[in-house]
């Protein structure tokens, strides 16, 4: 089971929880078992089929940049933080 | 539509050059896109980089604050001219060999600038090489790697390299 | 303390292309020349706010030897919001457009309002003069909280505030307000024995490259756009050129001139898109090189700022509990980097406790961009400042201090996400050891400071190809361009796998067209993942030369060994191929080899810095001289060590001058009154001491040779390092930058202010 962990701007979308733990094999079956758990979370996080351009997902500690296909492992760590681009500010 | 262009001749790195330019252009401008060297660098174009450091009539100048027509009949040496056909020149170098340069951006006016002050003082130490070179501006260095590169020049040159 | 010894990796070869720059060959982006080429000038706003009423343009059109005159009406109109433009991500094209050149409002003093192009650039300067702008000025706003106010100026109409992820439909100079948050502050500050806080304002800063932005762009007859640019990421300038003028990717080729300098000043396109459009009018290409007080005015500089902090500590020194309060002038348009700068400041401490208010607000000032681990080091100076207090107050040793709270391998940052492999506990123990640290200070009015500073850096994708030429010598292509001798870290780390010497290895930075998607050369990613490209090239190299071999050994590519450089057969060692030999070889075994990569490489190696700073302040002038500098940082494995020690001296320095004397200085006009090298004071050689660096290796396993980016973290300490030591030498507190002499001289009661 993968750990998500809920930035502070979404917790109001899972009823104030800060981690939850699902079931998944990728970043967006994960992304659509957090909306079915929270209904509204898949809105919060995507935009027409896709992460947000504002939001970066980590799996366990690394920054993916294959967004919704990066692959989630049993007892993988999933944080969504704010996309920085170091040394690239656009 | 008529010219005010001026005629100049000026010797540059040890080659006549015979040119019309307007009073307005500025011998930074004049070597660049007149005469196509571009080795001499903008930074500022109002004389508070060094980017543009050249050697007029023995002393060394911010190529931006010098006009083009000023300079009929003198003696002007680009970074074009430190090497020789023998190869580089011992401070271009030491540039390499200490990494004295990131950018590069600064670094011909810094030889220019660095010759200058070795053919004149031959060996300087950190202070004076510090005040020697502090009108001319690096953003990537630090200048750390650029004294050492003009102290490790100085050995050279005394040793005869 | 690197824990292998490698051929080529750790030695110092001349750079490939130090010849050219010593030289004065090497071709910078204002080294163009065409037979046929105008030269470009901008017309800039006089006001930092204004509504734009008219432009007539008539006059400047029909000038003696003007080609062609644009406005912002000559920009196409793009969507409003996001838009997806695939290789990056959403941008506000519109917003975008609108900072390259205003449509109806001038919304700070510089934004572009018409360009010219002529037949020299003294014409394109005088035709400026004739065009007639109409302009009602409005109310300007300069200050981060004075903006933030009701009542303050509306910059953007359409401007809203975002507060935690959502539209709050609210009208405000308020972008963004983003909270960061770990545990639960409000149980920490209750469990701290000691609470401290303070308030910091920092100005805005330029990176201060010495080579202002330049392009020469030719939009053809067949509608095919060529652009000769120095830029950190040539693919980006063909996205956002190709975005702003509305036209297919693929008519966009950019080619990479030499750069001189960036920092992150130089990624955004300020000059492309209009250099085109005038292109495209005159038939001719056109050149446009900004002078350095449009470089000041007009580009982006980083955010000015106003922050709290507050830290609470048990009597033992341990931190149970951080806050932070961050407001970042973003300039006209949002997107300051205040969430990298949130991340970063309490990460070098692992804190169970933190919370951060972020807030990213629009000013009458140009556009931020990047500079140099952009919002961190303005986020590290009020965290350390607020350390050094700390530290003070209860006696303790700084070191002592930080490794006791030290962020290591699987602290969990403020996000949340733990921390990777990194070496910030072996760097304290390098400054705890180090001559400097243990060193007397030496003399009266002189104070010393330390601080550290943290840095993700940034993986991101990289393209290489290797050639195997018939001499044995390889050519090497990558579209990363060579601001700080990356053409031999990259270089270096194919001729590592070849078993080649680094000059064996010949590189080339390549055109849009002729390599694969590469990102900027920025984020401290260059050695790491085009190094990983080009590792990964020379990888291919090998697979496809142990085919050969065996071909020519008439046994399986199985049978085939390659180490140090030789090829063996595994079933008969007494048969082998130098890399040379083999080279020689592949005509005949089936033709030419070129090894590809193309990677997004996984296992980034964040980094942690660590600065000492001995000043001396004059007590009658206010003036602080740096009397010794080090800064030791972890590098992961220096792959060439003098163009990382390059790196951290560089940003060191960067730090000095943005500590003790840069500043955006406006009049009450919103003008900035310093705008030229001679008031806008960047740190020279006279100012200096020798920088000394000490790079500590903790190799990074997510690289094959263990690099660790090493580019910004340099800026992140100094700043508080240097006010650590300025407040150190004259026993009294500053917490504004920079630490001018009037500043230092007012909080001496010499002078009022």
């Amino acid at each position: 089971m993968a750990t998500v962990y809920i930035p502070p701007t979404m917790r109001d979308t899972a009823d104030g929880n800060d981690k939850v733990v699902l079931q998944a094999g990728t970043v967006g079956q994960l992304i659509t078992e957090l909306d079915r758990v929270y209904p509204g979370m898949a809105d919060r996080i995507c935009q027409d089929g896709r992460i947000r351009s504002e939001i970066a997902v980590a799996v366990d500690g690394e920054i993916t940049d294959i967004g919704m296909l990066a692959t989630v492992q049993e007892s993988s760590e999933v944080h969504f933080l704010p996309a920085i681009e170091g040394g690239s500010g656009l | 539509m008529t010219t005010n262009k001026l005629q100049v001749s000026v010797n540059v790195n040890g080659e006549q050059q015979d040119f019309l330019c307007e009073p307005r252009q500025t011998l930074h401008e004049v070597l660049r896109d007149v005469i196509g060297m571009t080795g001499t660098k903008e930074g500022c174009a109002d004389g508070n980089c060094g980017a543009c450091t050249v050697k007029l009539d023995g002393r060394i100048v911010d190529s931006c604050l010098v006009l083009g027509p000023e300079v009929n009949g003198s003696t002007v040496e680009t970074i074009e001219g430190v090497a020789s056909p023998d190869g580089l020149h011992a401070i271009q170098e030491a540039f390499l060999e200490e990494a004295a340069l990131q950018c590069g951006i600064c670094t011909p006016g810094f030889i220019v600038a660095a010759k200058a002050l070795l053919e004149n003082e031959p060996e300087p130490d950190e202070a004076r090489i510090r005040h020697w070179l502090a009108g001319n501006l690096c953003r990537c260095t630090g200048y750390d790697k650029i004294i050492r590169a003009v102290l490790s020049a100085s050995q050279k040159l005394k040793e005869g390299k | 303390m690197a824990t292998t010894d490698y051929r080529v990796i750790g030695t110092r070869p001349i750079r490939h292309d130090g010849t050219d720059k010593v030289t004065g060959r090497a071709k910078y982006g204002g080294d163009t020349a065409a037979s046929d080429l105008l030269y470009a000038k901008i017309l800039r706003s006089p006001h930092a706010h204004a509504k734009i009423l008219s432009i007539d343009t008539s006059k400047a059109a029909a000038h003696p030897g003007v080609r062609g005159v644009i406005t912002g009406k000559d920009l196409p109109e793009l969507g409003a919001g996001t838009i997806e433009v695939g290789e990056t991500p959403s941008v506000n094209a519109m917003q975008m457009s609108t900072n390259v050149m205003a449509r109806d409002k001038a919304l700070y003093k510089g934004h572009a309002i018409a360009a010219v192009v002529a037949t020299s650039v003294h014409i394109a300067e005088e035709a400026l003069a004739e065009i007639e702008v109409q302009y009602e000025v409005l109310p300007h706003v300069m200050d981060v909280r004075e903006s933030m106010a009701d009542g303050a100026p509306t910059i953007l109409e359409q401007q809203t505030t975002t507060s935690l992820g959502k539209d709050t439909g609210k009208k405000s100079n308020i972008a963004t307000h983003t909270v960061f948050e770990i545990g639960d502050t409000s149980k920490g500050f209750a469990d701290a024995d000691l609470v401290f806080e303070r308030e910091f304002t920092t100005s805005p800063t330029h990176q201060g490259y010495i080579e202002p932005q330049s392009a020469m762009v030719l939009w053809n007859t067949d509608d095919d756009i060529t652009i000769w640019t120095s830029n950190q990421g040539p693919f980006g300038v063909r996205t956002n050129t190709a975005l702003l003028l509305d036209v297919p990717l693929s008519s966009v080729k950019v080619i990479p001139m030499e750069i001189g300098g960036g920092f992150g000043g130089k990624i955004p396109v300020y000059l492309e898109p209009l250099a085109a459009l005038l292109s495209k009018q005159s038939g001719h290409p056109v050149k446009m090189t900004l002078t350095r007080t449009e470089v000041l005015e007009a580009t982006g500089p980083t955010p000015g700022s106003y922050m709290k902090a507050k830290i609470g500590v048990k009597n033992d020194g341990t931190i149970v509990a951080g806050e932070a309060y961050l407001a970042f002038a973003a300039g006209a348009f949002p997107g300051s980097a205040v969430g990298a700068g949130a991340m970063c400041m309490f990460t070098p401490y692992e804190i169970e406790n933190i919370h951060i208010d972020a807030y990213d607000v629009l000013v009458n000032k140009p556009k931020v961009s990047a500079y140099r681990a952009p919002g961190a080091p303005q986020g590290a100076y009020a965290v350390e400042s607020l350390i050094d207090e700390i530290c003070a107050s209860l006696n303790m040793d700084p070191v002592e201090f930080r490794m006791k709270n030290a962020a290591k391998q699987g602290t969990r940052q403020v996000t949340g996400v733990p921390l990777g492999n990194v070496g910030n506990v072996e760097m304290l123990e390098a400054v705890k050891n180090s001559d400097h640290y243990n060193a007397p200070l030496g003399g009266p009015n002189r104070g010393r400071g330390v601080a550290s500073g943290f840095w993700f850096n940034a993986g991101m994708q990289s393209s290489a190809t290797l050639q195997v030429n018939p001499d044995g010598t390889v050519g090497q292509v990558t579209g990363s361009v060579d601001i700080g001798g990356t053409r031999a870290a990259t270089a270096m780390q194919a001729a590592e796998v070849l078993g080649l010497d680094a000059h064996d290895v010949k590189p080339v930075v390549a055109d849009t067209n002729s390599i694969g998607y590469t990102a900027v050369t920025g984020g401290s990613r260059t050695a790491f993942a085009t190094g990983w490209a080009t590792y990964e090239a020379a990888n291919d190299i090998v697979r496809q030369m142990k085919e050969r071999a065996a071909k020519l050994w008439e046994t399986d590519a199985s049978d085939v060994e390659f180490d140090e450089g030789k090829f063996t057969r595994a079933s008969n060692p007494e048969q082998e191929f130098t890399f040379k030999a083999l080279a020689g070889r592949l005509m005949e075994t089936g033709g030419p080899v070129v090894g590809k990569a193309e990677v997004t490489p996984p296992g980034v190696g964040a980094g942690f810095g660590h600065h000492i700073v001995d000043v001396e302040v004059d007590p009658e002038t206010g003036k602080t001289d740096v009397v010794r500098y080090t800064a030791f940082q972890d590098v992961g494995k220096a792959i060439h060590p003098s163009y990382v020690e390059g790196q951290i001296q560089g940003g060191a320095v960067q730090g000095i001058g943005w500590a003790l004397n840069e500043e955006y200085y406006y009049n009450d006009s919103g003008v900035m009154a310093n705008s030229s090298f001679l008031d806008y004071r960047m740190p020279t050689s006279l100012d200096l001491p020798m920088i000394d660096t000490v790079l500590v290796e903790v190799p990074n396993p997510g690289h094959p040779y263990g690099a660790r980016g090493v580019g910004e973290v340099p800026l992140v300490p100094g700043l508080a390092a240097i006010s650590n030591a300025v407040n150190n030498a004259i026993g009294t507190r500053l917490s504004q930058l920079p630490m001018k002499p009037g500043n230092i001289l007012e909080a001496l009661g010499e002078i009022e202010g």
